[in-house]
């Protein structure tokens, strides 16, 4: 958790609003350390949450969140988390002669055409569930790394499109919930939409259906060192009759245990 | 946490406590030692070494296990080739188990072609290690008497090293000896020799990706390499080295098509691959030859699931080869991804300009920058017009367009 985007994005664990869907995405740069700060965000406002980790194995999240204060073995032995590892789970489906472990979650994987129902399915389950712990737990919180992850192994953006619609109205509206999503595109945003996989066609789409953008992308000088990119932050907020658009944008850098946003051209290194 | 790089042989107790997976942190207490890595000074990773000095400084200090490096091969596949076969004969050199991979060469023809290890170097190779230390004896002879304020600073050194040493050096004039070679345990995998079965038809994997998806997993299962596996036996290091994937011999059309049918079979394939490691004592060096890829942002997401990246660029067959401003160098080299491994902040190079040149007992990677001229007027001219029509960085002599050298 950054403290200096709680600012920015005015919230902090005890207050936040909800309902929300936020959507992370990246051009030419890497914006996974948000997906860490949400995790932390959330697993400390005591939200029930659902991760789907695709991308990378249960120790990675564990190692960084160990850094950012908070310990996901425990949250998951206390039921306050529900961890898919997709990388395991891929290997049972990859390798028919595994003897099937019965979570269907990565089905998906078989014949990527059918669609993402097995993992919506395992979405509703997880967040509708009580958990079975005797503590209580706050509104349900989704939390995917990476989207394009399932572009890649063949799933089509359609698809994808479909799978965070039913999240949304299951997870936001249904249970008033939070939900935050990663996309990654990498070329040029004019570049046409139809050859890239589709990943250009789903962040159009999703940027349509979130209500909060975080955008990182590389500095368009070029690579620096001290300065790992910026963020383009846009509310979209529905107000009344119109729709209400801000945006902000900051430059940032990433720390061994967290990262720093500063406005454009006030990076200590260049001060 | 620098912790000294153990030398071969010898097998700790120490090492029956490692549990888990294989990116844990490790502790000063339960280190794990095999022969041949080091856990890395940032993340406590353990790491092992390319073959390739510099390219070990150059991804934070070697390869971490259980991670995947993909190497986009330069066009003739001459220099992406060698790194492989270095990366393999460190394995060699460090008894660690190797597999082998190809659809082209037989796998036996790219073992015997391993570069033979420079055993005895490291009185020779001393002083070109710790060059930042200027106050070796050698200098104190010829000190310098004029210039004496410069020399205490360091020598600027464009080549990247770190200080300790790890890994080791190959003269690639000669193979390495048949008893070494055949010491090392390997196993191959060779496609022609595995007849291919039709899959499902909706499957996103060929039928070639899934057979060596499968003998992977079962040398990893058979010879002990899960990190789950029982302690007791000593553990080892798997070397995977993978040649030339998405090619068509693999049965891929990526790079024959626009439009290729199996667009994410190498996808899905780099993803069980990441899968298998993640969870064993094993760390694989993918090479793709990406110039035959049209699309972009398929290469991208293949990028994406590999941890690491690097991409050759030979100046073999262009017009790079004879221009006077690459002369010491044989390709640039591109880092496109760098690993973010159990931390957030990734372990960044401090330059990106970077080319690479093969010598006898070398690959180095250096910092790209124009050579001092020492001379006095001509070749400084004649210099500067190069570098405006060579169009490199755009901060070398881009405003001076007349002929006057002083012209700022």
């Amino acid at each position: 958790m950054y403290t200096e985007l709680n600012s920015i994005l005015s919230t902090t664990p005890d207050s936040f609003t909800q309902g929300e869907f936020i959507l992370l995405s990246d051009r030419k740069s890497d914006a996974s350390f948000l997906i860490h700060h949400f995790l932390s965000f959330y697993l400390r406002a005591r939200c029930k949450v659902c991760f789907l980790g695709l991308v990378q194995s249960f120790s990675h999240y564990s190692a960084v969140s160990q850094r950012l204060g908070i310990s996901l073995t425990q949250a998951k032995e206390k039921g306050q988390l529900i961890f898919l590892e997709g990388l395991t789970e891929s290997l049972s489906v990859l390798i028919p002669q595994v003897t099937s472990t019965g979570n269907k979650a990565m089905d998906f994987l078989r014949d990527p055409s059918v669609g993402l129902r097995s993992l919506y399915e395992f979405v509703q389950s997880s967040v509708t569930s009580s958990g079975g712990g005797e503590e209580e737990w706050g509104p349900p919180v989704l939390l995917v790394d990476d989207l394009s992850a399932l572009l890649s192994l063949g799933v089509s953006a359609g698809a994808v499109l479909d799978f965070s619609h039913y999240c949304q109205a299951t997870v936001c509206s249904q249970l008033q919930g939070n939900m935050v999503m990663l996309v990654r595109c990498d070329g040029e945003e004019e570049e046409d939409d139809w050859d890239d996989g589709g990943s250009e066609l789903l962040l159009k789409g999703l940027t349509h259906q979130c209500s909060l953008t975080l955008h990182v992308q590389g500095l368009p000088t070029g690579y620096c060192r001290d300065i790992h990119g910026q963020v383009e932050v846009c509310w979209r907020r529905r107000q009344g009759d119109g729709q209400n658009t801000q945006k902000k944008l900051f430059q940032y850098k990433v720390h061994d245990k967290g990262a720093s946003f500063f406005a454009r051209g006030t990076s200590s290194a260049v001060l | 946490m620098a912790a000294p790089v153990n030398s071969v042989g010898k097998p700790s107790a120490e090492r029956s406590s490692f549990s888990a997976t294989s990116f844990q942190k490790k502790t000063r207490s339960k280190l794990i030692s095999i022969p041949g890595t080091r856990p890395s000074v940032q993340n406590g990773q353990l790491l092992v070494s390319t073959g390739v000095t510099s390219l070990d400084f150059l991804l934070g200090g070697g390869l971490a296990v259980g991670t995947v490096l993909l190497i986009e091969e330069d066009r003739y596949d001459s220099y992406s080739r060698m790194i492989l076969k270095y990366f393999l004969a460190e394995g060699v050199v460090c008894r660690h188990e190797l597999f082998v991979a190809a659809a082209q060469d037989n796998p036996d023809d790219i073992l015997q072609e391993l570069p033979a290890p420079i055993l005895d170097d490291v009185a020779i190779h001393k002083p070109a290690e710790q060059p930042r230390l200027s106050c070796e004896p050698q200098d104190s002879l010829d000190a310098m008497k004029i210039a004496w304020r410069y020399q205490n600073l360091p020598k600027v050194q464009s080549a990247l090293a770190s200080s300790s040493r790890f890994g080791h050096y190959y003269d690639v004039s000669k193979t390495m000896e048949p008893e070494i070679r055949q010491a090392a345990k390997w196993h191959r995998f060779y496609l022609p020799e595995h007849p291919t079965q039709s899959s499902p038809a909706h499957s996103p994997m060929l039928e070639s990706y899934s057979a060596l998806l499968k003998s992977l997993q079962e040398v990893i299962h058979r010879e002990g390499f899960d990190v789950a596996a029982s302690m007791s036996k000593s553990r080892n290091i798997l070397r995977i080295g993978l040649h030339s994937l998405g090619s068509t011999l693999w049965g891929d059309d990526l790079s024959c098509h626009d439009n290729p049918r199996h667009r994410h079979a190498l996808a899905t394939f780099l993803y069980g691959l990441r899968a298998l490691l993640r969870s064993s004592l094993s760390v694989a060096v993918v090479t793709v030859p990406s110039h035959l890829i049209q699309d972009r942002a398929l290469m991208g997401s293949i990028t994406r699931l590999c941890d690491n990246a690097i991409a050759l660029e030979s100046f073999k067959g262009s017009e790079r080869e004879t221009n006077p401003l690459y002369k010491d160098y044989h390709g640039l080299l591109h880092v496109r991804q760098v690993p973010h491994l159990n931390c957030l902040a990734s372990q960044l190079p401090d330059h990106k300009d970077l080319a690479f040149k093969l010598k006898r007992k070398q690959f180095s990677i250096e910092r790209l920058h124009l050579p001092p001229d020492l001379s006095e007027t001509v070749s400084r001219v004649s210099r500067g017009e190069l570098a405006v029509g060579a169009a490199v960085a755009s901060a070398c002599g881009s405003g001076t367009s007349g002929n006057k050298h002083l012209d700022f």
